[in-house]
C-alpha cells in the first residue's frame, strides 16, 4: 500500500496473525498491528515527523471499543517507556525496551530521500514498534497500567519533551550505568540466590551467544543482498551471450536462463528480507531483553543494597543509644530511641520489599523464558517456512526451463 | 598438522559427486585410442596426473599405458602442436589451466591460525570443508587435462601426432624432452598469435560470405563469454558465501543450545540441524552450477580463443599471399627472379586456400559441438538444481513438521 503525503512505500512484509498459536492456545488479546505511516502537515524537510497509525483489536472490557486506531509518534512510544520504567523496574519488572533511536536513518527519511534503503528504515522501525507495543500488552501487569491503555486508546497524547533529549537506548545507557555500579560491588548473599546466581549467570551468557548468533545472521543478511545484486549482473550478462549466439534455439534457450536467472534474484532479494525481519530483528530485539533481564537483577540487588544499609544503620543507631546510656545524656536519649524506631521500621520496611522483588524478579524470569521460547518457535517455524517456499519457487522455476533446455538442437 | 589430501581417487568422488565430461561431449566413443586420468596425486605444490591409454593402433607398440604426467608436460604438449606448420587450419584443443589450488590454500592458513580459538567441533568441520574444497579443486583440474587428452585423441590428425604419442607413451620423466623442445622452437608462433590479431582478423577485406560471419560471430561472442564467465564466478561465490553463513548460524544456535537446559534447547537444536543440512545442499547447488555453467562457459571462452587463432592464421596467410603477389607484379616489372616469386606465389596460394578449406569444416564442426555440450550443460545443471531444491523442500518440510508438534 502506498499511504498517501508521499511517504516511502512499505514493504509487504505482515506480521503474524494466526487465529491460534501453535500449542493451540488462545490469540494474544490484545493484539497490536502498526501500518502505515503519515508525514505530518509540514511536509519534508527536518519538522516533518512520522507518525504511525497503532490499531488495537481486543475483547477486553477494560477498553471502551473492541477495535480503535490512533495516530501515535516515535517520541510517544518512548514516552511510554519512560513511564513505565519510571513506575515497574523499581518492583523487579521487565519492562520490554523500545526500538532504537537512528537519528541518520531518520534523516534521510525526513528529507524525503525515496530511496530503498529509507523505505527499509521505515518499515523495520514500524515493525519494531509493533513488536514492542505486542510485548508491552502481552505483560499482564503492564497492561494494567494506565498510561499503557491511555496510549493505546486517547486520541490526543500530550507531547512526551524529555524524550527528545533522551533517547530509548540514552534511557538505558543511563540505566545500565547506574546498574553497573550495584553489580560491581562483590556482594555475598545469603544461600535463597543459588537460584539467582546460576539465572543471571545463564542470561549473561545467553547474550554473549545471542550477540555472536546476531552477528551471524547479518552477515548472511549482506552475503544474501549480495548474492541477489550478482545473480540479476549475471544475468544481463546471459541475455548478452544469447543475443550473441547465432544457434537459434541455444539463443532462445540462453534468454530463458536470463529470465530465470532474473526471477531467482527477485527470490533472493525476498529471502534476504526474510532473513533481516524474521531473524536478525528477533535476535536484535533478545539482545534488548536480555540486557532488561539484567537490569531487573541488577534492581534486586539495589533492594537487597538498601535493605543491608538500613541494618547497617540501625546497628549504627543502638550503638549511639548504648553509648549515650553510658555517657548518661538523658535528653538525647529519646532522640536516639525515636531513630531507633524509625530504623527498625525501615528494616521492616526494606526487608519486605526485598523479598518481593526476588519473588517478582523470579516469576518475571520464568515468563519470559516461556514467552522467549514460545517467540522464537513462532519466529524459525516462520523463518522456515520462508525458506520452504522459496526453493518451492526454485523448483517451478527451473522445471519451467527444462524443457527450453531440451529443446536445443 | 593438518596436510591436504595427497591422494584423489576417481572413485571417492563419484560417490559425491557425479563425475561427467560435461564440457566436451562424443570424445571417447572411439574404442581404437582411449585416455583417461584415473588418478592425480598431490605433492606439495605439484600435481602429477595418472595418464591412462587403451589402444589397439598399431602405430603404439603396446595396447596399455599408463604414465605419470605434470601440467607443464600438457603445455608442452599443446605448445608442440601450435607450433606445427601442418596443423595451421584447424582448431587446436585449449591448454588446460594450471592447477590452482590457491582458495583452499588460504583456507587451510586461516585454519591453521584459528585452530586455537575454535571448539574441537568448529575445527573438524572446518577441516571437512577444507578437503572437500581441494578435492573440488582435483576433480575440475583432472576433467579440464582428460578433456585436453580427450579432444587429440578423437580428431583425425592429431591423434597421430607423433608428440601425442610420445606423451602417452614414454615411461620416463618428460622433463629433458620439455627442456629441449623450448630451445627448438622458441615459442614464436605462439607469441605471434598473442599479438593484435583481433585487429588483424577484422581488418580482411573477406571475400568467402563464410568467414565474413564467422569473423564477426567470434569477435562478438568471445568478449560476451569472457564476461559471462566472469559474472557466473562473482555469482557462485557469493552463493558459496551465503552457505558458509548458514555454518556459522548451526555452530553458533548449537552453543545457545548447550547452555540451555528448557524446552527452548530442543528448537534450537533442530534449528541448528537444519542449517547445517541446508548447508550442505546450498554449497552442492552452488558447486554444480559451477561445474555445469561456469566451466562451461571457461572452456568454451578458451575454445573461442582457439577458433579466433586460426582465424588469425588464415588472416596471415591470406596477408602473405598478398604480399606475394605484390612481390610477382615487382619482380615481372624487373624481369628478375620471376619463377622464383611464381613459385613463392603459388605455395602461397596453396597454403591459403589449404588455411580455408581445413578451416571451414574445423569452424562447422566447432559450432556443432558448442551446441551440444550447452545442451546437455545446461540440461544437467537444471535436474540437479531441481533435485537439490526438492532435497531442500523435504528437508525444511520435515523439521518444519518437527517443530510443531513439539
Amino acid at each position: 500500500e502506498r499511504p498517501k503525503n508521499g511517504c516511502p512505500p512499505t514493504f509487504t512484509i505482515q506480521p503474524d496473525r494466526t487465529g491460534e498459536d501453535l500449542q493451540g492456545g488462545m490469540a494474544e488479546d490484545p493484539q497490536i498491528q502498526t501500518h502505515g505511516c503519515i508525514r505530518s502537515k509540514g511536509g519534508d524537510g527536518m519538522n516533518a515527523y512520522m507518525a504511525y497509525k497503532v490499531s488495537t483489536q481486543t475483547s477486553l472490557t477494560m477498553f471502551h471499543s473492541k477495535t480503535f486506531t490512533v495516530r501515535r509518534r516515535f517520541s510517544d512510544f518512548l514516552g511510554l517507556y519512560e513511564k513505565l520504567s519510571e513506575k515497574h523496574l523499581q518492583n523487579g519488572y521487565i519492562v520490554p525496551p523500545p526500538p532504537e533511536k537512528s537519528i541518520l536513518g531518520m534523516t534521510k527519511v525526513k528529507v524525503g530521500k525515496e530511496d530503498p534503503s529509507s523505505a527499509e528504515f521505515v518499515e523495520r522501525r514500524r515493525a519494531a514498534l509493533e513488536r514492542y507495543l505486542q510485548r508491552v500488552v502481552s505483560h499482564p501487569s503492564l497492561l494494567q497500567d494506565p498510561d499503557v491503555r491511555e496510549f493505546l486508546e486517547k486520541e490526543e497524547l500530550p507531547r512526551a519533551v524529555s524524550t527528545q533529549a533522551l533517547s530509548g537506548a540514552g534511557f538505558l545507557k543511563m540505566l545500565n550505568k547506574a546498574t553497573d555500579a550495584v553489580s560491581k560491588m562483590t556482594i555475598k548473599m545469603n544461600e535463597q540466590d543459588v537460584w539467582f546466581d546460576e539465572k543471571i549467570q545463564d542470561v549473561e551468557n545467553e547474550e554473549q551467544h545471542m550477540r555472536k548468533l546476531h552477528v551471524m545472521v547479518e552477515s548472511l543478511v549482506n552475503h544474501r543482498k549480495e548474492l541477489s545484486g550478482n545473480t540479476a549482473v549475471f544475468a544481463k550478462s546471459v541475455a548478452m551471450l544469447g543475443s550473441s549466439e547465432d544457434n537459434t534455439a541455444l539463443s532462445r534457450a540462453l534468454s530463458q536462463l536470463a529470465e530465470v536467472e532474473d526471477r531467482i534474484e527477485q527470490l533472493h532479494q525476498e529471502q534476504a528480507a526474510n532473513d533481516f525481519f524474521t531473524f536478525s530483528e528477533l535476535l536484535a530485539d533478545y539482545i534488548r531483553l536480555l540486557g532488561a533481564v539484567k537490569g531487573c537483577f541488577d534492581q534486586r540487588m539495589k533492594a537487597w543494597q538498601r535493605w543491608q544499609d538500613a541494618e547497617n544503620m540501625l546497628q549504627k543507631k543502638r550503638e549511639v543509644e548504648a553509648k549515650l546510656l553510658w555517657a548518661n545524656k538523658p535528653d538525647k536519649l529519646q532522640q536516639a530511641k525515636d531513630e531507633i524506631a524509625e530504623w527498625e521500621a525501615k528494616v521492616t520496611q526494606y526487608e519486605r520489599e526485598f523479598e518481593r522483588i526476588s519473588a517478582t524478579v523470579r516469576k518475571e524470569v520464568i515468563r519470559f523464558d516461556k514467552e522467549k521460547a514460545r517467540d522464537f518457535k513462532r519466529q524459525i517455524i516462520k523463518y522456515l517456512e520462508s525458506l520452504l517456499n522459496s526453493q518451492q519457487q526454485l523448483i517451478k522455476y527451473w522445471e519451467a526451463f527444462l524443457p527450453e533446455a531440451k529443446a536445443i538442437a | 598438522s593438518f596436510f591436504p589430501p595427497k591422494l584423489f581417487k576417481r572413485q571417492t568422488l563419484c560417490d559425491m559427486i557425479p563425475l561427467v565430461h560435461s564440457v566436451s561431449v562424443d570424445l571417447n566413443n572411439d574404442a581404437s585410442l582411449v585416455i583417461d586420468i584415473p588418478d592425480a596425486l598431490c605433492e606439495r605444490d605439484k600435481v602429477k596426473f595418472t595418464v591412462h591409454t587403451k589402444t589397439t593402433l598399431s602405430s603404439f607398440q603396446k595396447p596399455e599405458y599408463s604414465v605419470q604426467r605434470q601440467h607443464e608436460d600438457f603445455i608442452w604438449l599443446h605448445d608442440t602442436i601450435v607450433e606445427t606448420e601442418e596443423y595451421a587450419g584447424l582448431i587446436i584443443p585449449p591448454a588446460p589451466p594450471k592447477p590452482d589450488f590457491e582458495g583452499p590454500r588460504e583456507k587451510m592458513h586461516k585454519l591453521g591460525e584459528g585452530e586455537s580459538s575454535m571448539t574441537k567441533e568448529e575445527y573438524a568441520k572446518m577441516k571437512q570443508e577444507l578437503e572437500a574444497e581441494y578435492l573440488a579443486v582435483f576433480k575440475k583440474t583432472v576433467q579440464v587435462h582428460e578433456v585436453f587428452l580427450q579432444r587429440l585423441s578423437s580428431h583425425p590428425m592429431f591423434r597421430k601426432d607423433r608428440n601425442f604419442q610420445i606423451f602417452l607413451e614414454y615411461d620416463q620423466d618428460l622433463t629433458v624432452r620439455r627442456k629441449n623442445a623450448k630451445e627448438m622452437f622458441g615459442g614464436f608462433f605462439k607469441n605471434m598469435v598473442k599479438s593484435a590479431d583481433e585487429v588483424l582478423i577484422s581488418g580482411v577485406k573477406e571475400v568467402d560470405e563464410f568467414f565474413e560471419q564467422e569473423k564477426n560471430f567470434l569477435l562478438d561472442y568471445s568478449s560476451k563469454i569472457k564476461d559471462a564467465t566472469a559474472k557466473a564466478e562473482k555469482m557462485t561465490r557469493s552463493h558459496k558465501n551465503v552457505a558458509d553463513d548458514y555454518n556459522h548460524i548451526s555452530g553458533a544456535l548449537n552453543n545457545i543450545a548447550a547452555d540451555n537446559n528448557t524446552a527452548f534447547k530442543k528448537h534450537l537444536e533442530k534449528c541448528a540441524e537444519v542449517f547445517e543440512k541446508l548447508r550442505k545442499v546450498e554449497d552442492r547447488m552452488a558447486s554444480d552450477q559451477e561445474l555445469k555453467l561456469t566451466e562451461l562457459l571457461r572452456y568454451y571462452t578458451r575454445d573461442i580463443q582457439a577458433a579466433k587463432d586460426l582465424l588469425y592464421r588464415r588472416a596471415r596467410a591470406l596477408a602473405d599471399y598478398e604480399n606475394s603477389n605484390k612481390a610477382l607484379d615487382k619482380a615481372r616489372l624487373k624481369g628478375k627472379d620471376v619463377a622464383q616469386a611464381e613459385e613463392n606465389q603459388k605455395q602461397c596460394l596453396q597454403k591459403f586456400d589449404k588455411l580455408s578449406e581445413s578451416g571451414k569444416k574445423e569452424l562447422t564442426s566447432f559450432k556443432a559441438r558448442r551446441v551440444v555440450a550447452f545442451r546437455k550443460n545446461l540440461i544437467e545443471m537444471t535436474e540437479l538444481e531441481i533435485k537439490h531444491a526438492k532435497n531442500s523442500v523435504s528437508l525444511l518440510q520435515g523439521s518444519i513438521e518437527v517443530l510443531k508438534s513439539n
